[in-house]
């Protein structure tokens, strides 16, 4: 389930956030969007979910133009930076949601909830924690509770905006791994939002550095790296202590 | 809070626990006291007689009615007001947030008035109200008017502050995970303001039993007609039927003291959404 982004432009005001912005994520790939705050990594992912609208330019999902279906109808899980869990609801029924508002033609049994539902829960070892409210969790459970309710639907892309942006270091790194290890097993393309360079060299198969609405250079981690195309890049990436992964 | 030099002394806080509690009998419980102490001056029996008087029942009936739909249409309103200006972004939108805080800004005889200069016999539509026999000064529908104007604010203010607490994201969860916008609403929006939602239905009903100026301007004050409970309140004061008032009177204050009750129990709900 690929995504490919053409020319996109969005303008909030006077304030240009992306600049004509194109990008191909194929299926499978694990893409990260790196910049500065302001850049315009967020608006694109928003873009991508069909949470905001291009004033110009086209999104395809699975080679299908989706420029203008409703984030409703492009089937796309979604991860909030705040995760945005149903405050009033248990963490189970915060993952049935999705199923729940399924037209009645298409929504599973009950039973069949139940047993996704679980299922899910075992994915992010959270199995005990069902019955809590969002309120009664922690941080990295918050996260992880996020996950399995934007997985619960089948999406066929996965957009995780900052997704370990709220965490302290050590459990940003586990969860970072675990993503990582979801992500191979699942074979969906995944695109996440992310200010931490080292974050997006360790976790990415490919990166798209942004800045002021342009994108500056896309690549594999080693890539960007090793062969900055610019200044900017170079200067950006300069302090990263390389963990390149595949090695 | 266990460290004694970051506290009062002990007579500091006498004082001023004395002083507040002063304050609160003075100005608070002495008053509503009085009314019932009045009210029931010359016994049950003459209570009970100006409770059931068809004068005073009609006076109820009518403010529960002009409660009846000026809260629901408040309701729906303030719904409608809170949800554009919180989850959209759109030009004129400081300009309607102004606009609804107006019947707070204004004097309630002024809300009274504005119905009159518009629909009274004189007033823009008066003529063709006239022609066609629909009168709305000095009858029901201008009573309703004047407190749905004037109790307006309270459901969407209160919604207001507590939707854009919340933001939008779990809306936007929602509808990436498929949810219609009906769906969105019912699912998870409401649920998140229910209480808050109910504190401002609450305010708004206390205020719409309690108005005064605005009502008075536009009713006349037929007896039996369009006498609400605090107009009927200020006809038996004025005829020295102080124990008469005074009943009426305390039928508003019990109504007023279950309100504030309700709000109370309210508050620490709508703060726990709020969190």
């Amino acid at each position: 389930m690929s995504i490919e982004v053409q020319q996109v432009r969005k303008v909030f005001g006077t304030y240009e956030a992306l600049k004509g912005v194109s990008l191909r994520i194929e299926t499978g790939e694990l893409m990260a969007l790196l910049g500065p705050s302001g850049s315009g990594k967020t608006t694109l992912l928003r873009i991508i979910a069909g949470l905001e609208l291009p004033d110009s330019g086209i999104i395809h999902l699975h080679d299908e133009d989706a420029t203008r279906s409703t984030a409703r109808d492009r089937q796309v899980g979604f991860v909030f930076q705040h995760y945005a869990l149903f405050r009033h609801m248990t963490v189970f029924e915060n993952i049935a949601f999705g199923l729940r508002v399924r037209p009645k033609s298409i929504r599973p049994t009950e039973r069949d909830i139940r047993v996704r539902v679980h299922d899910l829960l075992k994915l992010i070892q959270l199995e005990w924690l069902g019955d809590r409210y969002p309120s009664q969790l922690s941080g990295g459970q918050r996260q992880r509770v996020a996950l399995a309710r934007a997985l619960a639907v089948e999406p066929r892309v996965l957009l995780l905006d900052e997704p370990f942006g709220a965490l302290d270091a050590k459990v940003r790194r586990e969860l970072r791994q675990w993503l990582r290890r979801l992500h191979d097993d699942l074979h969906i393309a995944s695109v996440f939002v992310t200010h931490d360079q080292e974050e997006a060299l360790e976790v990415a198969d490919r990166v798209a550095i942004l800045s002021e609405g342009n994108i500056e250079q896309v690549g594999t981690p080693d890539d960007v790296y090793r062969h900055p195309v610019n200044a900017f890049v170079a200067e950006f990436l300069r302090d990263v202590k390389p963990r390149v992964n595949g090695v | 809070m266990t460290n004694s030099h970051a506290q009062d002394p002990v007579l500091v806080r006498w004082i001023l626990t004395g002083m507040a509690l002063t304050a609160l009998v003075l100005f608070i419980v002495l008053p509503l006291a009085v009314v019932f102490v009045q009210a029931l001056e010359k016994g049950w029996q003459a209570y009970r007689d100006t409770v059931v008087q068809p004068e005073t029942v009609s006076a109820i009936e009518l403010s529960l009615l002009a409660v009846g739909i000026s809260v629901p249409l408040n309701l729906l309103f303030g719904l409608a007001a809170a949800w554009a200006i919180t989850k959209f972004q759109f030009q004129g939108k400081n300009v309607l947030t102004a606009l609804i805080d107006i019947p707070f800004g204004v004097s309630p005889v002024i809300s009274g008035l504005v119905w009159v200069l518009v629909f009274g016999a004189q007033g823009w539509f008066g003529p063709w109200l006239v022609e066609h026999d629909i009168s709305i000064i000095f009858a029901v529908p201008g009573i309703i008017l004047a407190t749905t104007f004037v109790t307006f604010p309270f459901v969407a203010r209160e919604l207001i502050a507590l939707m854009e607490s919340q933001g939008t994201e779990e809306e936007e969860a929602a509808l990436s995970l498929g949810a219609s916008g009906w769906q969105m609403f019912f699912r998870v929006t409401l649920p998140n303001i229910k209480w808050g939602l109910l504190y401002g239905v609450v305010l708004c009903t206390a205020r719409a039993l309690g108005e005064f100026g605005a009502v008075s301007v536009v009713s006349g004050h037929i007896r039996g007609q369009t006498n609400t409970l605090p107009l009927h309140v200020e006809i038996l004061y004025n005829e020295y039927n102080y124990a008469g008032a005074f009943a009426v009177a305390s039928l508003l204050s019990v109504l007023t003291v279950i309100t504030l009750a309700l709000k109370k129990a309210l508050e620490g709900k709508t703060s726990e959404q709020r969190g």
